[in-house]
């Protein structure tokens, strides 16, 4: 009895949010995520980064479109979408947004984000000579900077507010922790530089900047499994660990660990490597550009286990309490 | 009782301690508000009902204290029995996530789903405390307790008050409901009925629950949260956005240190690939 008072009750039921809600949550992550990295790249990188960039904003737009649709599919009245927008209830309609309500937030960030998602897109395809569009040169100066610096915002927003959409609730394990949306971000920030890298077969312009990509996908998985071990430690507080980690949500977690070895092992050697041979560093880094182009071990298949692990992180999170 | 007057907080008072588990509440509620029901529930105990969701708007509970080897007569204390509903919360979990402005607060201060503005999202399942909403699968939006607003336009009590035999559920506008709950809890007191205590009456509990009970054991040996456990979903998003933005900082960081730590060697070794495109 003590130890029960001890640990969080819960005693609601799960609000079926499944599939649609998965996908939403992988897509809208690697679309946000995908800008941040894409406007870091544009705006830090070398003036040889500008593919990766562009393949980034590519990413970012075409992982947004399916975005709007599964929200909608997953409404149990899907043509009333736009009551999230707009209040219809009689004598009290107009805008509706609740800043303390995350999904109110996330669905007006979700359309302003859409508009900096597209004009980004739009303006690679005019720089990448596919379009011709004569407004896009606006965005060449400060104005360009400064959009995209509001759009990476908004990206790093969207890639982890849904984690908080699900701690603001009464659910075990989601409402738990505060550590959801930093994960869910965290994990995002990987998936989009594993997903850029697992692209980069098809746009050999951009194959220059695999190192840095690579170096950026170690150091998000760090940072993920950083926060994974925070989420644990703040369920084992609240008592509700079993529930999130438990069988058969362990078989989800190994998958997500998996997605992050490739980084941390990535990680872990190249720190050996720095500190024993200082000088032999260069030599290494410019032979995994090489490394990329060729084998598919390193390509497609680790860049693909590290999606995997991004996807089943997010299925253990959301199945688990269903 | 007087004429239901419109500005005046109403409820239920349900006293547990008089409930006999006849489930006319259910009945009277099904019938009145034209719930379908679904498939009945095999539990332990005389519940087929389950749980409350979208059909079922009153459920009672039976909660099964019989101990094994019997040593006593176990003075009526072996089942409990509890008729469950949407408490009407002061501070709704439900009501506070909606992106939709579907669930309001009424004229008589209940809490309600407004069928036609509700978009079937289902925050409000995530937030409500008590498992009181689901979503009807067949009109796509979230169900519970409209606390009988349609008779209350019509100066009627709500149907499962009108129907319970035993006084266990009562309605009335809630500051009368209160005084007479706290009697009643003396009364049970002086009679060595110990164990009697008021759950929600005052703020402690979602700042006061407009339907509320009187319980014979511990508030989770119902299924409702305790003082401690009574939590409003928006306390999460502070430490969430908090937690989020630490991560975005470290992450951009991180994403600065892969772009500057490579730069040199990469710029070298970029000539070659460049040249040969």
């Amino acid at each position: 009895m003590i130890m029960s008072l001890a640990q969080a009750q819960h005693f609601v039921s799960a609000p079926d949010w499944t599939w649609y809600i998965l996908f939403y949550f992988f897509l809208a992550g690697l679309s946000g995520g995908s800008y941040v990295i894409a406007t870091l790249f544009r705006l830090r990188g070398d003036r040889a980064d500008e593919p990766v960039s562009r393949l980034g904003y590519y990413v970012a737009f075409v992982a947004l479109l399916p975005c709007p649709l599964l929200l909608t599919l997953d409404l149990g009245k899907p043509l009333r979408f736009w009551h999230m927008m707009w209040n219809t209830t009689p004598g009290d309609a107009g805008l509706s947004f609740k800043y303390w309500s995350p999904m109110s937030v996330g669905v007006w960030a979700l359309i302003i984000f859409g508009a900096f998602a597209t004009v980004a897109f739009l303006e690679a395809l005019v720089r990448d000579g596919k379009l011709r569009l004569p407004v896009v040169r606006l965005l060449e100066g400060a104005l360009g900077t400064v959009v995209a610096v509001i759009g990476a915002v908004l990206g790093l927003f969207i890639a982890g507010y849904t984690g908080v959409l699900l701690a603001v609730s009464n659910q075990p394990v989601w409402s738990d922790t505060w550590a959801l949306g930093g994960l869910f971000l965290a994990s995002s920030l990987s998936g989009s530089a594993a997903l850029l890298l697992l692209l980069l077969r098809y746009r050999q312009a951009a194959l220059v900047s695999a190192d840095k990509l690579i170096v950026s996908e170690r150091l998000y998985s760090l940072l993920e499994l950083v926060l994974i071990v925070l989420f644990a430690l703040t369920l084992l507080q609240a008592g509700t660990f079993g529930i999130a980690f438990g069988f058969p949500w362990l078989l989800l977690w190994l998958v997500a660990f998996a997605g992050l070895a490739p980084g941390i092992y990535g990680l872990a050697t190249s720190w050996l490597t720095v500190k024993g041979e200082e000088p032999a560093a260069p030599a290494h880094a410019s032979s995994v550009a090489t490394e990329v182009r060729t084998p598919v071990m390193t390509s497609v298949l680790l860049p693909a286990l590290v999606l995997l692990g991004v996807l089943a992180l997010r299925a253990a999170v959301i199945f688990s309490i269903h | 009782m007087a004429a239901i007057t419109p500005g005046r907080a109403y409820g239920f008072f349900t006293d547990t301690s008089v409930c006999i588990g006849c489930k006319a509440c259910e009945v009277a509620c099904k019938e009145w508000n034209e719930l379908p029901g679904h498939e009945p529930a095999f539990g332990d105990g005389y519940d087929n009902t389950g749980s409350l969701d979208a059909q079922n708007w009153r459920r009672v509970q039976f909660i099964d204290n019989v101990p094994d080897e019997t040593m006593s007569a176990g003075q009526g204390k072996a089942w409990l029995m509890m008729s469950d509903v949407c408490k009407h919360c002061k501070e709704a979990s439900c009501m506070e996530v909606c992106p939709t402005g579907a669930i309001i607060r009424t004229e008589f201060d209940s809490v309600f789903i407004q069928p036609d503005v509700c978009n079937g999202c289902r925050n409000c399942i995530a937030a409500c405390p008590y498992d009181v909403i689901t979503q009807d699968e067949d009109k796509g939006v979230a169900q519970k307790c409209t606390l009988c607003y349609d008779r209350l336009q019509g100066d009627m009590e709500p149907a499962c008050a009108k129907a319970c035999p035993t006084e266990s559920i009562q309605f009335g506008p809630v500051d009368e409901l209160r005084e007479a709950a706290r009697q009643r809890v003396t009364d049970l007191h002086d009679q060595g009925v110990t164990e009697a205590r008021l759950y929600g009456e005052d703020s402690d509990i979602y700042g006061g629950l407009n339907a509320f009970f009187l319980l014979m054991d511990e508030p989770e040996a119902y299924r409702l949260p305790n003082k401690e456990n009574a939590k409003l979903p928006r306390r999460n998003n502070l430490g969430g956005y908090l937690g989020t933005l630490g991560t975005a900082v470290l992450g951009v960081l991180g994403g600065l240190i892969a772009l500057r730590r490579r730069r040199e060697p990469v710029a070298a070794s970029q000539a070659e690939p460049e040249a040969g495109e």
